[in-house]
């Protein structure tokens, strides 16, 4: 389903048709024509100068860059993901098409000039679904690129056909590592670090805190998210701390709702850690209900990727929980009080009321990285607009940044990013009636993300040689 | 000891609520014999309606009188009932009663279809918190644990819905009626009982206990678009063990499935889910009807 502009699905025209077409129907009418053969070579000659100098024109005045955005726009993932991470790219979009709204190198407007228009697609339905809709955008929408995908599931599924249609693909948000640590692309790319650097940030924050960490329970959905982030959180706190054990793993399904069981099971277990890569509904219900059952206090609980549910719980969040963004996003990002962060927090709650948490900032991310391939590749191919092999070809081992801080597409080739990360821990400020992340550490993308050529699992296993931390 | 008496108390808790969101559909299919698909959705809409009403509450200085927010989630659940229980009866399901059950299966998709949008329409996509209800009873130890009070006052009401419609069913006449149509529809109907109406009030109550499910819910969960999918799988293998039509099956099902996964957390949390399914799987085997349908003889 296409929407645009919109949170609510359903499907709505495509934008006016490229002037190229236009001007090929107009080439039609005139052969059509009665005329002679002379006039017809003349009217035919006539007619492919003014094609191609109304298509010269047109790349320098007019001319867009359409972008289809794939995300969550309902289930589960919208109002936690899709939905905010819509939000943040329409905004930015709107800024970047007016442009000098941002500080250098986005001050230009649009990508080097061209205006950007986005087709929104909602990602809910599943991977066949979304392959046919994949499929639709470039084959159909013939948009530009594709920037998109929430779920690990649709970003295993697009590569192959991205590379089928050689079209030029950004996964924005997903967390697998199995997308190119089992398999190699030539059209895409992904502008996130992937999940395994959430994991491992979050066992380095708990051991140089001090925090015992000795034993361990975890609560994750049972789904590929779920059981990696699990498994790259254990095998990161043993190799920091070789007394640690896993003794209670649950696994409840997605979605589920309800888990008085699973409180009573990690209450009675009393383990020092509690780990959870909960996120969405989910995590918001097992707060509210693990929080009167006393699980916050007799454990130390900690969430992968949990700043997403702070500005709905609000006070409901207990203090003293370890709490990641995914990057240096939302709550972590805004102490450091850089340009583009403020531009973004600013806009974004003047906009929308409330803060901006992971999934605007990562679709910030992937948006100003595509402007920054765009303008690399124009500069490189005389100001036009690229084509789908320039753009892979600008993109590859881009670096650029982002209110995140530095994004460089270190691994898989030049195709996969990594990225800075921030951990900090809850606590209300009843002055402001504001959650904050307080006692912050940052983490280079070089001491939590494995390097290039190492599979994450085995980077962690043997201990993260090599990686560079302050 | 310990460990079993934590099994038990989750289980029941687990069970109760199981119940409570299972009763609903076992008893529309006992009277109009229709899987209703749109349970999940009805759920949804009683969680919604108790979060807007309750915030209206306090909004409008209820807190003065905490205590009346309950009072505000059964009437919610009530207003989705006497909304939705006569327009969709009414002026749909009676349409495609002479069709095809699978139409009918069908029909009842398209309208959980329909009022996943119209949540959606109606609250947007951004979730919804009443956690007041939920911790305004407080705590209660028990052994190593702490328990939300609201946990026993699930038990509490799944105990008095399911002990009311009993006794509405079997020792009143307007239960009787009911009973009646659903032995023998025509015979009942030549007898002068108004069979339209048994099914419409039949469905309302269906709707209205589907809707105090999901109102009982909404304290403890954030109500956010989604949440009747996963209820209504549930609900189906509540029914299906105990026997679908039968409101002794869902109490008793509801009870082996909370016991069941209760203990497979506790114990096995690997196969938490697969418990659920075990004991589908185990009663069909011996019982195919579930554990309290008869087995009835087809007419011809």
């Amino acid at each position: 389903m296409v929407a645009k502009g919109t949170w609510f699905p359903g499907r709505v025209a495509a934008r006016p048709i490229q002037l190229i077409k236009d001007t090929g129907e107009i080439h039609m009418e005139l052969s059509t024509s009665r005329v002679t053969s002379k006039k017809l070579i003349r009217n035919l000659a006539a007619c492919i100068l003014t094609v191609a100098a109304s298509h010269h024109a047109y790349a320098q005045d007019g001319e867009k860059f359409s972008v289809g955005v794939v995300t969550f726009l309902s289930g589960g993932a919208a109002e936690s993901f899709g939905v905010p991470a819509w939000n943040g790219g329409e905004m930015l979009i709107e800024m970047l098409n007016e442009g000098g709204l941002l500080p250098p190198p986005y001050d230009k407007p649009g990508f080097g000039g061209l205006q950007i228009e986005a087709t929104v697609v909602d990602e809910a339905g599943g991977a066949t679904k979304q392959v046919q809709e994949f499929r639709n955008l470039i084959q159909r929408e013939k948009v530009d690129t594709v920037l998109g995908y929430v779920s690990s599931g649709d970003c295993l599924a697009i590569p192959p056909v991205a590379d089928e249609l050689k079209a030029f693909t950004l996964l924005y948000d997903c967390g697998s590592p199995r997308v190119f640590e089992e398999g190699s692309y030539e059209y895409v790319f992904r502008t996130a670090a992937h999940a395994a650097m959430d994991n491992i940030s979050l066992a380095k924050y708990i051991e140089s805190r001090g925090i015992k960490m000795d034993s361990i329970a975890g609560i994750n959905q049972d789904y590929s998210w779920g059981q990696d982030s699990w498994a790259d959180f254990v095998a990161s706190a043993s190799q920091l701390n070789p007394n640690s054990q896993a003794e209670t793993a649950l696994f409840p399904k997605i979605f589920a709702g309800q888990y008085g069981t699973e409180i009573s099971a990690l209450v009675r277990k009393k383990a020092d850690i509690v780990h959870s890569s909960l996120w969405g509904g989910d995590l918001q219900a097992l707060v509210l209900q693990a929080a009167p059952r006393g699980l916050f206090s007799r454990s130390q609980v900690a969430l992968s990727a949990g700043d997403h549910v702070l500005p709905q719980l609000n006070d409901k969040m207990p203090d003293g929980v370890i709490i990641g963004a995914r990057g240096v996003n939302g709550l972590a990002a805004r102490p450091r009080g850089d340009e583009l962060t403020t531009i973004l927090w600013e806009e974004y709650e003047k906009r929308y009321d409330v803060f901006p948490v992971q999934a605007p900032f990562r679709m910030w991310q992937a948006l100003l990285g595509l402007k920054v391939a765009v303008e690399k590749a124009m500069d490189a191919n005389g100001g036009k607009k690229p084509t789908d092999e320039e753009l892979a070809a600008a993109m590859k081992g881009l670096s650029w940044t982002a209110p995140s801080g530095e994004i460089s597409m270190a691994l898989a080739d030049g195709h996969q990013a990594i990225q800075p990360n921030a951990i900090g821990t809850t606590k209300w400020n009843s002055e402001t009636n504001q959650m904050e992340l307080v006692d912050l550490v940052y983490y280079g993308a070089e001491c939590v993300n494995p390097p290039e050529g190492t599979k994450a699992n085995d980077w962690i296993n043997a201990g993260f040689p090599g990686a560079k931390c302050d | 000891m310990e460990l079993l008496a934590v099994i038990l108390v989750d289980g029941l808790i687990y069970g109760a609520w199981l119940f409570i969101v299972s009763v609903g559909l076992t008893l529309v299919f006992g009277v109009l014999n229709i899987l209703n698909l749109a349970h999940g959705s009805i759920y949804a809409i009683g969680a919604y309606a108790t979060a807007s009403a309750v915030g209206a509450y306090y909004m409008y200085g209820g807190g003065s009188f905490e205590f009346g927010v309950y009072l505000v989630m059964v009437l919610a659940a009530l207003v989705v009932a006497l909304l939705l229980g006569p327009l969709l009866e009414r002026g749909l399901l009676r349409h495609f009663y002479r069709r095809d059950h699978v139409i009918l299966v069908l029909v009842t998709y398209g309208v959980f279809l329909i009022l996943e949008d119209l949540i959606k329409l109606i609250w947007g996509v951004s979730p919804l918190f009443v956690t007041e209800p939920y911790s305004l009873l407080g705590n209660v130890e028990i052994g190593p644990l702490f328990y939300v009070t609201y946990d026993f006052l699930v038990i509490a009401v799944a105990i008095v819905v399911g002990i009311s419609i009993w006794y509405w069913l079997n020792r009143t006449r307007p239960g009787k009626v009911i009973l009646a149509v659903i032995h023998d529809r025509e015979m009942s109907q030549t007898m002068g009982i108004n069979v339209n109406r048994v099914f419409m009030i039949s469905f309302s109550l269906g709707v209205f206990l589907a809707a105090l499910g999901g109102a009982l819910t909404a304290p403890m969960i954030s109500v956010s678009p989604g949440i009747g999918v996963n209820v209504i799988i549930v609900a189906f293998a509540v029914v299906i063990i105990g026997g679908l039509g039968s409101i002794e099956g869902a109490a008793i099902g509801a009870l082996f499935v909370g016991l069941a996964r209760a203990a497979s957390v506790h114990l096995l949390p690997e196969a938490e889910l697969f418990s659920i399914y075990l004991v589908m799987a185990a009663v069909l085997i011996f019982r195919p009807e579930g554990l309290f349908q008869k087995t009835q003889a087809r007419k011809i």
